[in-house]
């Protein structure tokens, strides 16, 4: 017998309730972290906020954001709420744009966090007894790490793969039965190629459902890797600084991705103006983490741009909905499951002796992103000859992947050839499609 | 005083060239020589011209990468074999080309070689001890 919840009485709690136990949760972590953390204290010291004029989460709008500057700018340990020797684990951001943020995890905070996983693993139609394939990477990055500590939780004999090497994942896959994928929707469809090319029919793997993120993904997509590997495709959202994955996910219903609102708040911010927005605008994420003891964040902005609704889900939670991230209140691009900013290009460029003349193209070619980068040479870059030219497009992909993690394709072109809009470089040219308003609850 | 060469990178794009071409020929530019290197994407145009000066300016004015790079210029007999004999000079002194085009004059029956190596001075000497004639800036305004 599936099981339908994995904490029932918290993924159905009427919304008064939810909203008496954040109240008293944020009243609390308000507290602790005043208390403990140096950089934010000075921000509501700034604003004239003391944690006596919070008295539940009607005052929250009074609370300074975070951003993720403010979280390098204190790297290391400016956040670490709790002693260190209290923590068990850090994680860590892909550290793309300079400085990584290390988020610091106590014992409880990991249960926490591979709870929220776990939840999302039955919200999939897992159960004891199902095999748990975490094709995440492993390491720093929060995805593999969160998933396999949900599987557990859930009961799952968890097969921690990790990400790359096709060959065996698809044979682990078959030899073991594994039930359910969690890995970045790429991947997956990848996955799906791998099989057919194979001569492995959708209905022949043993995969039931799979638990895609950690990157944008359209529904064409879920369509599509659904139809190749033969399961249904779940969305799971989150992010370091939050935990990792697990602070949202989707119900059978895969109508936009539940919030753990026990653990978390969420609300609606208008990115200009920081004003907050009513249940169903559309604007950018914010969480206030309400259990986490050694990293708690509150406020936090995460850029990402997205849809709230409340709108009862036939699958019984009660929690908030919200929709797949629509966009970027910032210049962030996501390539390949990475983080990367125009900004980081042009530092590579500027230290390679280029003039930050660049434009980016970033396009999505049977569901895996391409990722070229187009520059524009001067007069000292230009060599007479081809081998001058690829040798020095060849040095600057490898200080690019240096810098972001991932290898672009770099192409010299010439002076003033790329698209310029009144006059101003066109830095960034996304040809992926995302999800548009109208995806959201059938609108 | 050596032969300068002018080397201009082009977009692999329809009317790359004709535009470049268009730029000299209103500056009254003369072309004694070309070559492209092409790539899928793009193409090096590698020149001898009347006035190289001129035409690096008019070519910057339009906003396009120029270089001017030494090559040596060899002048040989218009004749069957002459090439052979030049390089059979460069190939015994182990000079490796990194590239070569020729072009022939109307005024004397000579042709000429344009030759790129990693030591232009070395493969001067050399031709020079063989017998053959370099050829400067000056001398391709004479052509």
């Amino acid at each position: 017998m599936p099981l339908k919840y994995f904490q029932e009485k918290a993924e159905t709690m009427p919304l008064e309730e939810i909203q008496k136990l954040q109240s008293e949760k944020l009243v609390k972590q308000v507290r602790h972290v005043y208390d403990h953390v140096e950089p934010y204290r000075r921000k509501m010291d700034e604003l004239g906020v003391k944690p006596e004029d919070i008295h539940g989460i009607e005052d929250l709008h009074k609370l300074p954001f975070l951003s993720k500057s403010d979280l390098r700018d204190e790297y290391p340990r400016g956040f670490l709420a709790v002693p260190q020797e209290e923590c068990v684990r850090i994680q860590s951001t892909s550290g793309t744009t300079g400085r990584r943020v290390v988020a610091f995890y106590t014992q409880h905070d990991v249960d926490l966090w591979e709870e929220c996983c776990a939840r999302a693993i039955v919200a999939a139609g897992g159960t004891k007894g199902d095999v748990c394939q975490i094709s995440y990477g492993y390491g720093l990055f929060t995805g593999g790490p969160g998933l396999n500590g949900g599987s557990h939780k859930v009961g799952c004999l968890t097969l921690p793969m990790s990400s790359g090497n096709t060959d065996r994942q698809i044979q682990f896959m078959m030899d073991l039965g594994a039930t359910i994928l969690c890995c970045t929707p790429s991947y997956a469809a990848y996955l799906g190629e791998s099989l057919k090319e194979r001569g492995i029919a959708p209905e022949e793997n043993p995969l039931k459902a799979g638990i895609f993120g950690a990157e944008p993904w359209t529904e064409e997509m879920r369509q599509a890797i659904q139809k190749s590997l033969g399961i249904k495709a779940y969305d799971i959202y989150g992010l370091t600084e939050t935990s990792g994955p697990g602070v949202s996910f989707e119900c059978q219903e895969q109508q936009g991705m539940h919030i753990n609102e026990d653990h978390f708040i969420a609300e609606i911010i208008d990115p200009e103006t920081g004003e907050v927005l009513p249940e169903g605008s559309k604007g950018e994420l914010v969480f206030t983490s309400l259990d986490k003891e050694a990293f708690p964040l509150l406020r936090y902005r995460t850029r990402d741009i997205c849809i709230l609704s409340r709108k009862k889900c036939s699958c019984g939670r009660t929690f908030i909905r919200m929709t797949k991230p629509m966009g970027r209140s910032d210049d962030m691009l996501i390539i390949r499951g990475v983080n990367v900013f125009p900004s980081q290009i042009e530092t590579v460029l500027l230290k390679e002796g280029y003039a930050p003349n660049y434009q980016i193209v970033v396009d999505r070619v049977n569901n895996n992103d391409t990722f070229d980068i187009l520059v524009e040479m001067d007069d000292e870059t230009f060599g007479d000859t081809v081998s001058s030219i690829t040798g020095r497009e060849k040095a600057l992909v490898a200080a690019m992947r240096a810098m972001l993690g991932i290898g672009p394709a770099v192409h010299l072109v010439a002076p003033h050839s790329i698209q310029r809009s009144e006059g101003k470089a066109v830095r960034v040219v996304d040809k992926r499609k995302l999800v548009t308003d109208s995806q959201w609850l059938g609108k | 005083m050596a032969l300068n060469q002018l080397s201009v990178f082009v977009d692999n794009t329809p009317g790359a060239l004709s535009d470049i071409a268009e730029v000299l020929a209103n500056a009254d530019i003369n072309l004694r020589a070309l070559s492209i290197a092409d790539t899928e994407r793009f193409g090096i145009l590698r020149m001898i011209v009347s006035d190289n000066k001129m035409a690096i300016s008019v070519l910057k004015g339009k906003g396009y990468v120029v270089k001017e790079t030494e090559v040596v210029g060899v002048k040989i007999g218009d004749a069957p074999g002459k090439m052979a004999e030049a390089l059979k000079v460069l190939d015994l002194a182990e000079i490796n080309l990194e590239y070569l085009y020729a072009f022939c004059a109307r005024t004397d029956k000579h042709a000429y070689l344009v030759i790129r190596v990693a030591d232009n001075q070395k493969a001067e000497e050399v031709l020079e001890a063989a017998g053959f004639h370099m050829i400067q800036d000056s001398d391709v305004a004479k052509l």
